[in-house]
């Protein structure tokens, strides 16, 4: 590895550390699209702050374009106070307009300015090591490894000292009132932090990856974990483990570091999605067919419970009596008869001691109507599950 | 070129009539169905699904080696779709949140458009000048045979929309009522999603992938401060549309170095932020009208009430009473007096007022909840 890739990554993973620990709170907070419309809005701060300091990462340029950022929030703020839109309409308008001002603001002067949009919404990573800090003739590094280690060190400063007061006014915004803790002072802090860090990326990774940074390792944590701590060193993870992957993946391609990050993201969000033990699709769709199944066999064993006469109980009759399909009440059958609760003779079926006491049980649950009881219930009677 | 050079030219000049007439059309497709988002509270899906269709782009282009806008849009087409069905899979399957799952599809498919574009840039054999137009969109590479396209798909989506108009506006505004009828909500659902997917799939290649939101959603907007009838909301939205579009082209040909996306944004923009101020029912100036009208109606019978408090006290109710008297009540003021003289409840006399018989029992029916200026 040359001088170079080694920094590429070093930037890569800081600014998806710095990404991924307010991207945790977005995405809790349910504000993951506010992430997406300061990215584009903070446009016409960069334009402006670069007409005034000519240097993509001069602290004035950083601070100017989150401004702008935060601007747009209580715009949208704003715009959904007076009750005209709705929330999301309320983004889904400022940050275009905001977005076009900065294009138009570029293209009418194009001659005199060295920026352009691709740069700002795509960024080049590849580029990166190639803008110096220079201090007194030494090389101290690339810039934007100075500019971001800085917003990321601010940002663990602020996340450590103000850990508390973040965790409970984004669960509980009420208790925190009463605990004293504002939650507006919270808000706007988590706003400013995200756009001195969208703003401070976006040279490096461009805004639109700044957006996969901050929203997919939060979300893929998510799905693994309900933990707030583990949920913000698991984003960390993800987002360093895909920054770094993404640019060997690019390097290969010869393609966009900054796009084959955000893929390697998707991917890995992806594999979650389908795969993770609880919250996964792949064991989401399991678990609801098991109950499914399940609920049945407890409508099966009440209806067993409730007519003596044979006729309602005759294997045969069963599909017209409860009105199932025949795959469906075999399985229901086959699963009843393998947990010993039923039994079959002369095409009879009989509810077992041990049937009765499940479906008594059931019955009682189903009347009581609590929620808690039913799955240490099963799991009591239950050999097999569904 | 100005503007009015542009008027006149628009009529004669081939490219200004077709491009003019592709945004006019795109403003108005877009605004009809935008309304649809907007009311449904999917304004942002459009934003996701126009960043999530730029893989299919690249994919389209990567497969087939086309460059022409039919063959790239049906890429489009696709991937927006597998974007919008993931979008809802992720939110009914899983517990994240919509906007998590809106801000992850968007993110992460115009980062995977992005890795094709390049990757297609550095091929050898690359012909794929005019593939980065769909990320800015460009207007004047509008054709004939786009906008033929365009007129064709808005004709189509207009033959639907009429087609499921009440079905589209009960699941508007009662889902559950409409499956309890015994539609087939999924079906309708799938069907307006679709037609937005469309609308916007259709619009890529004029404003872009990043602002395309911002048609779907600004006319849906202005127009829906103006009404409250679904009918009248889809038609003012597709004008409001179609005038972002023919001025903004007009904006943008009359000056260097001005892309039309943005410009048709901003001209919408300001059709959205006419709407919020001046609308005569919602807007804000009126309501900051009507709500300092109120105050001063407040404030004027909070007065009469206190002259009726002591005019009660007399046999005579139009007993003369010096104004000094009020001093101690802040509600009056030379105005208010006046005012109440206009209304005939008093009589002003040099320093001295009276309640006249009409003054007496509007006080006194104050309470009855009955309006005051009828």
């Amino acid at each position: 590895m040359s001088n170079p890739q080694i920094e590429i990554q070093l930037i890569a993973a800081i600014v998806a550390i710095a990404c991924a620990i307010p991207g945790v709170f977005l995405v809790l907070r349910k504000m993951a699209l506010i992430s997406d419309a300061i990215s584009h809005s903070i446009l016409p701060g960069i334009v402006i702050g670069f007409f005034i300091t000519q240097d993509l990462n001069s602290p004035l340029l950083i601070l100017l374009a989150a401004l702008t950022g935060v601007i747009t929030v209580v715009m949208v703020e704003f715009i959904q106070k007076t009750g005209l839109v709705k929330e999301d309409t309320a983004i889904g308008l400022v940050f275009p307009v905001l977005f076009s001002i900065g294009v138009i603001l570029i293209a009418k002067n194009a001659n005199d300015v060295h920026l352009d949009v691709d740069a700002v919404l795509l960024g080049e990573l590849a580029f990166a090591p190639f803008d110096r800090l220079m201090v007194g003739g030494a090389d101290w590094g690339p810039k934007s490894l100075w500019v971001m280690g800085s917003i990321l060190f601010i940002t663990i400063s602020l996340l450590i000292l103000f850990f508390k007061e973040l965790k409970v006014t984004t669960f509980d915004a009420g208790l925190s009132s009463v605990l004293g803790i504002s939650p507006v002072v919270m808000h706007y802090g988590l706003m400013s932090v995200s756009s001195v860090t969208v703003v401070g990326a976006f040279d490096a990774v461009g805004a639109i990856l700044v957006v996969a940074l901050m929203i997919a390792p939060a979300a893929t944590a998510h799905l693994l974990t309900e933990d707030l701590k583990k949920m913000i060193w698991l984003s960390i993870l993800f987002g360093v483990v895909s920054a770094i992957s993404g640019y060997w993946v690019a390097n290969i391609l010869d393609a966009s570091i900054s796009g084959s990050i955000a893929t390697t993201l998707g991917v890995v969000f992806l594999l979650v999605y389908l795969f993770a033990p609880k919250k996964g699709l792949i064991s989401v769709l399991y678990r609801q067919k098991q109950q499914r199944i399940e609920v049945s066999l407890i409508t099966f064993l009440l209806h067993l419970n409730r007519h003596e006469e044979e006729s309602e109980r005759h294997i045969n009759h069963l599909q017209e009596h409860i009105n199932w399909r025949a795959v469906r009440a075999k399985s229901v059958l086959d699963l009843a008869e393998k947990n010993n609760l039923v039994e079959i003779e002369n095409q009879v079926v009989f509810l077992t001691e041990k049937g009765l006491a499940f479906t008594e049980k059931s019955l009682e649950y189903i009347i009581n109507n609590k929620d808690e009881k039913i799955e240490p219930m099963k799991e009591d009677f239950f050999l097999f599950r569904g | 070129m100005n503007i009015q050079e542009y008027f006149e030219l628009v009529w004669t000049d081939y490219t200004l009539r077709t491009i003019t007439l592709g945004t006019a059309v795109l403003g108005a497709i877009c605004g009809m169905l935008g309304s649809f988002a907007v009311l449904r509270k999917q304004s942002l899906l459009g934003d996701a699904i126009s960043h999530a269709a730029l893989p299919g782009i690249a994919l389209a282009f990567l497969i087939t080696g086309a460059k022409d806008s039919g063959t790239l849009l049906l890429g489009a087409l696709v991937s927006g779709v597998i974007g919008t069905f993931w979008i809802r899979g992720i939110t009914t399957k899983t517990h994240l949140k919509s906007d998590t799952a809106l801000g992850l599809i968007l993110s992460i498919f115009f980062g995977f458009g992005m890795l094709l574009l390049t990757f297609i840039q550095k091929q050898p054999n690359a012909n794929q000048a005019g593939l980065d137009k769909y990320l800015f969109g460009q207007a004047a590479t509008l054709m004939e045979s786009d906008v033929r396209l365009m007129i064709i798909v808005t004709g189509i989506s207009l033959f639907v929309m009429v087609l499921f108009w009440k079905e589209f506006k009960i699941l508007l505004f009662d889902a559950d009522y409409t499956k309890t009828l015994g539609f087939n909500t999924k079906f309708i659902d799938v069907l307006i999603t679709f037609l937005i997917v469309l609308a916007i799939v259709l619009g890529l290649q004029t404003v872009g992938v990043v602002l395309m939101s911002a048609i779907l959603l600004a006319p849906a907007a202005a127009a829906r401060q103006w009404t409250n009838n679904l009918g009248t909301m889809v038609l003012l939205a597709a004008v409001f549309g179609a005038l972002s579009g023919v001025f903004g082209t007009a904006i943008s040909a009359s000056q260097n170095n001005l892309s039309t996306g943005p410009v048709i944004v901003l001209v919408a923009g300001v059709f959205v932020l006419f709407s919020f101020i001046f609308s005569h029912k919602r807007g804000l100036l009126f309501r900051e009208i009507r709500f300092r009208k109120n105050r001063t109606d407040l404030k004027l019978m909070k007065t009469l009430q206190f002259m009726y408090g002591i005019a009660q006290e007399h046999e005579n109710i139009s007993h003369p009473h010096a104004i000094r008297i009020l001093n101690n009540f802040q509600g009056f003021t030379k105005g208010s007096l006046k005012k109440l003289e206009n209304e005939g409840w008093i009589a002003i006399d040099g320093q001295q007022w009276a309640m006249t018989p009409t003054g007496y029992k509007q006080a006194q029916e104050m309470y009855n909840q009955k309006p005051i200026n009828e």
